[in-house]
């Protein structure tokens, strides 16, 4: 059947299983718009393109799907430009669909001109600029394999809008037809001579630690890390992303590593013999000086992508594969062999546990913001999904949450984008309509991206928007007191700050404010407890610390404890 | 004691990258982007069609210590349009680069020039009353002497092509 340009888009979308996706129009991108009208596909009209490309994201990091983000050329186009940075940096799997001058026009600074395809490059797992109508079905078959195979990450579509309005015989093509293809996901390495390696190293450790990352959320590789880590009675300490792949409160979690990870799992992978990296990628936030980083340790390298392995740390021993079947075969391996738990090194880790607890000052008199996570971490029973922005409330997220499932932490990890907070919570809770939605953020985030506000409003998406509201850049502040002698450049924020109640209200949300610590727990419940979106401004103390605190290029050594 | 000054490795060292990709016109930008972006400087690069019209090869030259290169060609290997990617060695590959050399030409001079490209079996190509443009072939090593040799004469200009290479099919037992 002859069909346009961008009923195909369309289409395939509808095509590769797509339900949901997140946009915005303009002038280049109007035929898709017009082929959606009656499409029956579900769109959903952020107030920004870099909302909706969060949105997408953290849609995509809920579920496990790949999310779709759709924007008009030009400043629409760049507008999307941190999402996709975002995206790429946690290997996140999106589909952007961007309009672009008609073919004719390209290359003469035409109105809302820019070149997404140049600018995307480093930002994207892959991108194209479709320039005639007949490929567009050979190029959605290729991005949303590419977007969603091996290590995932966002893959972007540029669209001129006469290849939108030209129209073409239509078929979907095969995956198998792609010409030329030779990309390959999962490289199909044996690993089954690394995997008698790796059983001769377990059997040899004394003090063995495993370290998982993303790449263990992202191939459902909960089961097989639980049964591994029970199997040998191993420690298992994570990074920011995989808070969840391991329930924080399991007697063998050490919870996050790194720069504010817990002195812990920072101490047991300085001291560690044995370290197991599986879907980690070795970032300077978690490894701190590199040459003294596990420098007693053998380390063990699991990942999907060949190019981490050896990138920031030489290994020992490499095994690429998707994480999930590496386990598999290992646990396979394992079944018959005996393991005495490494009774001493439990203790000594236990020992540590007991010495350098995570702790804060209480106060009767001020809301300290651990305990507002803790409150609604108590409150949620670790069942609800959390969203955050960066800075010091995302680490106290990710410090004192109970974290119990994957997929229910959503961070920026790796670009740390300030506004990933609240329409990536929009986006988790579309995907995810039955779960409760907590988005914790600052006050200086919020204001990034705030005007997500009026899609979840609109939509009644029933995200419930926490602000630690510390009146300052406070993780920016953090670093001023110790570094640069507490001359707060352009970090107090408080005196600019708008009322986020009569914000919130304004934009049709539900609010409340808390200022005393006994109406924390009452009035984070009730708001849980509404049906539609709420944002809860919680005055917290303002010059509140991130403990521990490792300064870059330290070790465990150097760790500021209070 | 020549033998091991040859062997030593240097720090930096120059590769020649054989990268075969999909034709399709940002393909250069990818690659070339992806060199520059990890920290590599890219000496030459050059970029034809192969036997099959949807394939590009394209060779570059880069320098930069063997640690990054490895990282570097882990991540040329990942891109989507790179089908093959291979490090030439230079004893076991033809590399040949074209330049083309406008070089001043006053007549007392011209016959010292004209034996200088006899001997590296450059050709003119143009020669005008005080000018003569040659074109020459081979390795690096050579387009750079036979620059070396003409530049007392003063060059206007040289436009080279970049290095294009290929390994060599035979093989030649080592000699004991
Ligand atoms: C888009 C962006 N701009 C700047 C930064 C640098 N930055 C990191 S944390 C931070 C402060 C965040 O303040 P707030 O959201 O109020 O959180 P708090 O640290 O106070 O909890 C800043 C400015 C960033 N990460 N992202």
């Amino acid at each position: 059947m002859r069909k346009t340009g961008a009923e195909i888009v369309v289409e395939l979308l509808q095509h590769y299983g797509v339900d949901l996706v997140f946009g915005y129009p303009g002038g280049t991108i109007m035929p898709v718009y017009d082929a959606l009208y009656h499409s029956g596909l579900r769109h959903i009209l952020a107030r920004h393109e870099q909302g909706a490309c969060h949105a997408a994201d953290g849609y995509a990091r809920a579920t496990g799907k790949t999310g779709v983000v759709i924007a008009t050329s030009g400043p629409g186009a760049t507008n999307l430009v941190t999402g996709l940075a975002t995206a790429y940096m946690d290997s996140v799997p999106l589909i952007a669909i961007t309009g672009q001058v008609p073919t004719f026009a390209i290359g003469t600074d035409s109105f809302q001109e820019a070149d997404i395809y140049g600018i995307t490059i480093p930002i994207t797992k892959y991108n194209y600029l479709v320039k005639d109508v007949a490929k567009l079905a050979e190029t959605f078959a290729e991005a949303f394999y590419i977007a969603r195979t091996g290590r995932p990450g966002p893959v972007l579509i540029d669209i001129p809008k006469d290849v939108q309005l030209a129209s073409t015989e239509y078929a979907p093509v095969a995956q198998a037809d792609i010409p030329l293809l030779k990309y390959t996901p999962e490289p199909q390495y044996e690993f089954d001579a690394q995997l008698d390696e790796l059983v001769l190293l377990l059997r040899a450790a004394k003090r063995p630690v495993l370290f998982v990352g993303g790449g263990a959320v992202i191939s459902n590789a909960s089961v097989g890390i639980h049964r591994l880590a029970r199997k040998l009675s191993l420690p298992v300490t994570n990074t920011l992303i995989a808070n969840g792949v391991f329930p924080s409160q399991d007697p063998l979690s050490l919870g996050m590593a790194g720069m504010h990870g817990t002195r812990y799992a920072n101490e047991a992978i300085f001291a560690s013999d044995l370290l197991i990296a599986a879907g980690a990628r070795f970032d300077d936030r978690v490894t701190g000086k590199i040459a003294e980083f596990a420098q007693r340790a053998k380390i063990v390298h699991i990942d999907i992508d060949p190019a981490e392995v050896g990138k920031v740390v030489p290994v020992d021993l490499s095994i690429i594969g998707n994480l999930k079947d590496v386990l598999d075969g290992l646990l396979a391996k394992l079944e018959a062999v005996d393991f005495e738990p490494q009774t001493k090194w439990l203790g000594q880790i236990k020992e540590w546990k007991e010495k350098y607890p995570l702790t804060y000052t209480q106060s009767a008199s001020i809301i300290k913001p651990q305990c507002v996570i803790q409150t609604i971490s108590e409150l949620t029973q670790g069942e609800a999904i959390i969203t955050t922005g960066v800075g010091q409330h995302q680490m106290w997220a990710s410090l004192y949450c109970d974290h119990r499932h994957p997929k229910h932490f959503i961070t920026s990890g790796g670009l740390g984008t300030m506004g990933f907070c609240v329409p990536s919570g929009i986006g988790a809770q579309l995907g995810c309509p039955d779960k409760l939605v907590v988005t914790i953020t600052g006050d200086g985030s919020f204001q990034m991206n705030l005007q997500e506000l009026a899609t979840a409003a609109y939509y009644n998406i029933p995200v419930k928007i926490v602000i630690l509201n510390n009146g300052y850049l406070g993780m920016v502040r953090q670093w001023q007191e110790m570094f640069f002698e507490r001359r707060y450049s352009e970090t107090h924020l408080e005196d600019g700050n708008p009322d986020f109640v009569m914000v919130a209200k304004g934009f049709g949300l539900e609010a409340f404010r808390v200022t005393r610590p006994e109406e924390v727990r009452p009035t984070l419940a009730m708001a849980f407890a509404l049906p539609g979106p709420v944002v809860i401004d919680c005055r917290v103390e303002k010059e509140e610390n991130v403990w521990p605190m490792i300064p870059t290029g330290g070790t465990v050594k150097d760790t500021i404890e209070h | 004691m020549a033998i091991t000054a040859l062997n030593q490795e240097p720090e930096l060292k120059q590769y020649t990258l054989s990268i075969l990709v999909r034709n399709h016109a940002g393909v250069l930008s990818h690659v070339a982007g992806l060199f520059t972006r990890r920290g590599y400087n890219i000496e030459s690069i050059s970029a034809g069609i192969t036997e099959r019209s949807d394939i590009t090869r394209i060779t570059i030259v880069v320098t930069g210590d063997h640690k990054i290169l490895e990282q570097v060609l882990k991540q040329c290997q990942k891109l989507v349009d790179v089908i093959k990617i291979a490090s030439l060695k230079y004893n076991e590959s033809v590399t040949r680069e074209l330049a083309i050399i406008s070089v001043n030409a006053r007549h007392e001079n011209r016959s010292k020039i004209i034996e200088i490209a006899d001997v590296f079996s450059a050709n003119i190509v143009d020669m005008a009353e005080d000018a003569i443009i040659l074109e020459v072939v081979g390795n690096a090593r050579r387009i750079n002497s036979i620059i070396q040799l003409l530049s007392p004469f003063g060059i206007e200009d040289i436009a080279r092509t970049g290095v294009v290479a290929l390994a060599y099919r035979s093989q030649i037992p080592p000699i004991n």
